[in-house]
């Protein structure tokens, strides 16, 4: 994957490109989103694929105009357009997938082909999701992964926490990165897309771990009903982590889109 | 010198097991810790304490506002604030402050301070909190990287609600009032004096240097850790080219409490301040600072958040550790003037914050320490900045002729009116 700049109104965005096949735009989750994503990988085996980086991520420079699910929504578009795209398929995970589910929403004529993997964006009130903001750094691979271990060695990967700047480095990242996904996400990740998902047209996947412990299954059931047509795709021994522990399987899902 | 004296209001009664029972003492803690028929009782005891305190000639004296604290038990500093109004005839009604970001709309804030104010008679010292991250993010629910634009709209309209003489029309970005004319209005002109309470964001110190606020650190680490992040604000006054380096222009909160000797202080007030340290202190970590409440330019000067633990947490430190590192000043009135006179001279502050209630301290030791500091300790520290004796801009100008409140005539003269009729 390579890294790249497009301009746009607001904000010169980053985002990745590689591979070669039908356009496929991908939007992260609140974890961002890195060259060397093995998800991205797989994709790229099939796909043209674009992953912008929400103002914030990465080494992306930060846009105060964006402020609300409205101002995100049509920042995607700006994107989509400054790339040159004409109805590419729109895969988005996590917070990734609640853009995307309003991007097909709000231009229901524009997105013809919807992935969204386990994403945010609704509330069950018998069924609250974890207050991600306030989890500490240790609590997280229990809440992203089904292997915790695994997961928790793939985060700390390349990090060395004795490193006296290590703290100021990591807090900046999660004041740019988390800083921005609580416009949208903080401190309830809903910002009224259950009344808009009636106008979604595109053909949509829904992808799934079984063991998702920050969105949990119960959430897939709901998007599904609130999606016409919308299939589901569940994935065992999965967690929100899904595309990075079943990677083969996540790719298999969304190709059912073409 | 500007002597608060200052009641944060802990729940007195946290187990014993607190800590080890309870992750945090702050957002989610327990609802079953708090007792609202034993809430009568602390309430007006610590009211009485404040009401005291403003008896015995302390300048001012100070609340606060935290949100679901088992150390703050004040939501609504204005509602103790208006009974302290009532009740008291000189002291400065220091409400330091509102957390201006959570009030919708914030010319609430500009009425009921304007209320204050002309109840007091004048007696208001006005402050603007963004409020910490626990209150403001995690309490009441504010987008984290927003909220510093959104208390800001809200200091503009209000200062605009206090200063403008005709009905005008707001359009904000998070407030669209066509119809903002506040009725009643303070009595101070243009607008009750400002103090800022700030944990070392560099744009809250030039917030203050451009409007001449007054800049206050309410730490519980005490005054020997606060001189890097006072220096830093110091240095931005001279740096931005304020006119003066008033110590009026900042304030700092610091425990303390007095007793006759340092042994018999330590011996009165080291289950209390253990009690303070231990368990109303002891807040979730991952409350302590939403990603995106401070700003990068903050953190890349290094300051932590305050509410961020010394290493090893406060479980380690005994009573000399406190008392050595600064945390608390406490000993007899010779030892807490000369720690008074360190703190004053090292920060170069005008305006002190006496936090004398400590913990679950009985209301008698309270006034035991209260009295020690007002009779033996602040007479001595009052002359500090001779140079700066006329600065009145960061403190109230109550009216010259104030009301007693309950001053109503008997009934026996009331009775006469239907008789003269």
């Amino acid at each position: 994957m390579e890294l790249k700049t497009v301009a746009t109104p607001h904000v010169p965005v980053r985002y990745l490109e590689g591979g070669s096949g039908e356009p496929l735009v991908f939007l992260h989750g609140a974890g961002g989103v890195t060259a060397d994503d093995p998800f991205l990988a797989k994709l790229a085996e099939n796909f043209h694929v674009y992953a912008p980086m929400l103002p914030g991520y990465g080494d992306s420079e930060e846009c105060n105009e964006l402020r609300d699910m409205l101002d995100i929504t049509l920042h995607y578009w700006d994107v989509v357009e400054a790339l040159g795209l004409k109805d590419p398929i729109i895969v988005g995970q996590s917070m990734g997938g609640m853009i995307a589910a309003e991007m097909a929403a709000i231009a229901p004529h524009d997105v013809t082909r919807l992935g969204l993997i386990c994403p945010a964006g609704l509330w069950l009130d018998d069924h609250p999701i974890v207050d991600m903001f306030s989890a500490l750094p240790y609590e997280m691979p229990a809440l992203l992964f089904h292997d915790a271990e695994a997961g928790a060695a793939m985060l700390t990967a390349g990090r060395n926490v004795e490193d006296p700047g290590f703290l100021q480095t990591y807090l900046v990242q999660n004041a740019r990165q988390l800083g921005m996904a609580g416009r949208i996400l903080f401190p309830i990740p809903d910002r009224g897309l259950a009344q808009r998902m009636y106008r979604i047209k595109a053909k949509t996947i829904l992808v799934w771990g079984d063991s998702d412990k920050l969105i949990p299954p119960v959430y897939a059931q709901e998007f599904k009903r609130r999606i016409t047509g919308a299939q589901l795709v569940s994935i065992p021994e999965a967690g929100h982590m899904v595309a990075v522990e079943k990677t083969k399987e996540t790719v298999a899902a969304i190709q059912r889109l073409v | 010198m500007k002597f608060t004296w200052f009641n944060l209001m802990p729940w007195p009664y946290l187990p014993d097991d607190f800590r080890e029972k309870n992750r945090s003492v702050w957002v989610d803690i327990d609802q079953e810790l708090f007792d609202p028929e034993r809430s009568h009782a602390v309430y007006n005891t610590y009211m009485d304490l404040l009401e005291y305190a403003g008896t015995i000639g302390f300048d001012g004296i100070g609340v606060n506002e935290h949100h679901q604290n088992g150390y703050g038990i004040m939501p609504s500093p204005n509602i103790i604030a208006a009974g302290l109004a009532r009740r008291t005839k000189d002291a400065a009604i220091v409400v330091l402050g509102n957390s201006i970001a959570l009030y919708n709309p914030p010319v609430r804030v500009a009425e009921e301070f304007a209320m204050l104010d002309c109840i007091s008679g004048g007696r208001l010292v006005a402050g603007f909190p963004v409020g910490t991250s626990m209150d403001t993010n995690y309490c009441y629910g504010q987008i984290p990287s927003l909220t510093r634009e959104k208390y800001q709209e809200a200091h503009d309209l209000i200062i605009k609600a206090w200063t403008t003489r005709k009905p005008f029309a707001f359009n904000g970005r998070y407030n669209k009032l066509r119809h903002v004319n506040i009725w009643p209005r303070p009595i101070q002109q243009p607008h009750p004096p400002i103090h800022i309470p700030g944990g070392g964001s560099v744009e809250t110190y030039d917030f203050c240097i451009d409007n001449t606020y007054s800049y206050s650190y309410l730490s519980f680490s005490g005054y020997i850790r606060a001189k890097a992040l006072m220096q830093g604000y110091w240095d931005r006054v001279a740096e931005r080219n304020a006119p003066d380096a008033s110590p009026y222009r900042a304030g700092f909160a610091q425990t303390i409490c007095v007793a006759e000797t340092d042994e018999e202080a330590e011996r009165l007030y080291a289950p209390h301040v253990n009690y303070f340290y231990n368990r109303c202190l002891h807040v979730y970590p991952g409350f302590a600072d939403a990603p995106g409440y401070r700003t990068i330019k903050t953190i890349q000067t290094g300051a932590l958040s305050q509410y961020a633990p010394p290493r090893g947490g406060y479980t380690q430190l005994t009573w000399k550790d406190l008392i050595e590192g600064g945390h608390v000043i406490a000993g007899s009135p010779e030892t807490v003037r000369q720690r008074m006179e360190e703190l004053i001279k090292s920060l170069n502050v005008g305006n002190i914050f006496c936090l004398m209630h400590v913990g679950d301290m009985p209301a008698d030791k309270c006034m035991y320490s209260t009295k020690l500091f007002a009779e033996k300790v602040m007479p001595k520290l009052r002359n500090m900045f001779p140079d700066f004796a006329d600065d009145d801009r960061f403190w109230c100008k109550p009216m010259a002729k104030r009301v007693t409140a309950g001053s109503l005539p008997s009934e026996r003269e009331a009775a006469l009116v239907g008789a003269q009729g």
